[in-house]
């Protein structure tokens, strides 16, 4: 393939049904439907419930996707899909859409993963991404810290969480507040007018003896216990809960380890960048704390703009064109969905 | 000529002209629908010497059937109708049993049933006439000693042709009928639990 290859990728890993079209480095069409509105009633992303709104909204993403980018389907050199990580029904549907569709159209299909995805979601930024780089995703759904060498070659796991995954703690933490769903945006709103300082919550495998097995894992269910014990407590001595000193200490909880340990890898391996990604970068603290830090330790920043650090199928898209152009061959059709995929896999089923 | 694709039992794919079955692929395998389906696809339209383009519509098996095997199968259903400009229509998987009996040459009240997990069944009632098969009752879910009409011919499927679907998709199109059901057959809520009150973590 001489030209820079039309790719249509496809993303259904958890709420978010994305369908993205790039044309090499160059974002045609980034389309994103959520089913998010379904999961508030019940407080966090119900399985069932995301793949029977995936279904639904796979059709009509395809082809709103096609017509942002003003293409037809002929015009597509080949279909990128999510294989993993991810909740396995809501990848399932991604899947066989995918592998449908290039067998329709007699298209390439290349399977990808999902993590190595958001880091993809960068070469569609003006400036190409330099490597290695650490990466830190963060979402509801995955909290991992990566060393990537080579985008579609070697990307290496370095920690992940061990329990919660950082959006699902902003949400079980918005919960004991009596905010709504999603918790992210609540906590950063009621945060806004509150001390940052004001109550010293724990943070999780940040002690030395935490350095030889988990130097840069997370957890977060340590601290929502903390920070529900906390309320409770004030609530039981009949005080009013601050609430919004809760929830600025709780995010700069959260912020001081996902930073800390990403800041800590970058200077371990002697790699001065930093890339973010995953929808807990839309919290304004992250970013601005991030950008301080960097700052200080003289490591260049890169964060997407926000609509491809959501999950999205721009990024699995612009991952799917990378493979093409350093030629590898597309995936086999007979992968499936698989719900906890190792960063390490890059592409599954390559042939 | 049409593709069909039903995935509410194990997976099956057929290309069906007319009221020939040019080929058809099945495999009764619960687990697999997503890893089968594309290579299935593939190998049905090999088998056929068909084309995609070659197609004029899409069938896809609406269930009964378990929710995550199932959706795979209308997915790329209705995925492989958008890649060749085609229409998709949905169908009744229950409907191509039933056809299978008939064309067998059984006539008289039957009950279809299907296996739903969950120590439930999946069932519908049809009339086997000359002129045909009707549904007269479902599809719906039960447990299976709660199976209404215990005086028809109980049928249990463990697989759906697709072939079976496809054929008897282009007789009700003969007829003129619509497609009565447009949505996935679930006939079950996801599961779900709504948030109670907050638990205490301190006693
Ligand atoms: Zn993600």
């Amino acid at each position: 393939m001489t030209r820079e290859p039309v790719v249509l990728g496809i993303e259904t890993s958890c709420d978010e049904t994305g369908v993205g079209i790039v044309r090499g480095r160059t974002l045609l069409a980034n389309v994103i439907a959520s089913s998010m509105d379904e999961h508030a009633r019940y407080g966090g992303v119900v399985p069932e419930v995301a793949a029977r709104a995936h279904l639904e909204a796979m059709n009509p993403t395809i082809e709103a996707a096609l017509a942002e980018a003003g293409i037809g389907l002929d015009a597509v050199d080949a279909i990128a899909v999510t294989s993993g990580p991810g909740l396995a029904g809501a990848l399932m549907v991604g899947v066989g859409a995918a592998k449908a569709l290039a067998v329709a159209t007699g298209r390439p299909l290349y399977a990808v993963n999902h993590l190595v995805g958001h880091v993809g979601a960068d070469v569609l930024a003006d400036e190409p991404l330099e490597y290695p780089t650490i990466a830190l995703l963060v979402s509801g759904g995955h909290t991992s810290l990566l060393v990537v060498r080579d985008l579609v070659g070697d990307v290496e796991l370095l920690g992940e969480t061990i329990d919660d995954a950082a959006g699902e703690a902003f949400d079980k933490v918005a919960r004991i507040l009596g905010l709504p769903y999603p918790g992210g945006p609540q906590i950063d709103r009621v945060a806004a007018g509150g001390d940052p300082k004001a109550i010293h919550f724990p943070r999780g495998l940040m002690q030395p003896k935490d350095d030889a097995k988990h130097r840069y894992d997370f957890s977060f269910s340590g601290l929502k216990t903390a920070v529900a014990r906390w309320v409770e407590r004030a609530e039981d001595a009949g005080e009013e809960v601050p609430v919004a000193d809760v929830a600025a200490s709780f995010r700069e909880a959260v912020v001081d380890v996902l930073l800390t340990k990403a800041f800590r890898a970058s200077a371990d391996f002697g790699i001065p960048r930093l890339l973010l990604g995953g929808g807990v970068v839309a919290n304004a603290r992250v970013r601005e704390e991030a950008a301080r830090r960097a700052g200080l330790a003289g490591v260049s920043l890169r964060i997407p703009p926000l609509s491809l650090c959501t999950d999205n199928g721009a990024m699995i898209a612009a991952l799917g064109a990378q493979l093409i152009m350093a030629g590898h061959r597309p995936s086999e059709l007979g992968f499936g969905a698989d719900s906890t995929l190792p960063v390490t896999e890059i592409q599954v089923a390559r042939s | 000529m049409l593709l069909a694709i039903d995935t509410s039992a194990g997976s099956s794919v057929a290309v069906v002209d007319g009221d020939l079955v040019l080929a058809e692929n099945s495999t009764e395998d619960t687990m697999r629908h997503a890893e089968v389906i594309g290579d299935m696809i593939r190998q049905t339209l090999d088998d056929a010497r068909v084309e995609p383009r070659q197609l004029d519509l899409v069938v896809a098996g609406m269930g009964p059937g378990p929710f995550t095997g199932l959706r795979v199968g209308i997915a790329a259903a209705r995925a492989f109708a958008l890649g060749i400009g085609r229409p998709v229509v949905p169908a009744v998987s229950h409907d191509a049993v039933a056809f299978d009996e008939w064309s067998a040459g059984v006539r008289g009240a039957v009950l279809v049933v299907t296996d739903a997990r969950r120590r439930e069944v999946y069932w519908s009632s049809y009339d086997l006439t000359d002129a045909g098969a009707v549904r007269s009752d479902g599809p719906a879910l039960c447990r299976p000693d709660e199976l209404p009409y215990p005086d028809f011919e109980r049928i249990d499927a463990t697989q759906i042709g697709a072939g079976a679907l496809g054929r008897v998709v282009r007789l009700q199109r003969e007829r003129g009928e619509q497609p009565e059901f447009t949505e996935p057959l679930y006939l079950r809520s996801p599961d779900v639990t709504m948030p109670g009150a907050r638990k205490r973590v301190t006693r």
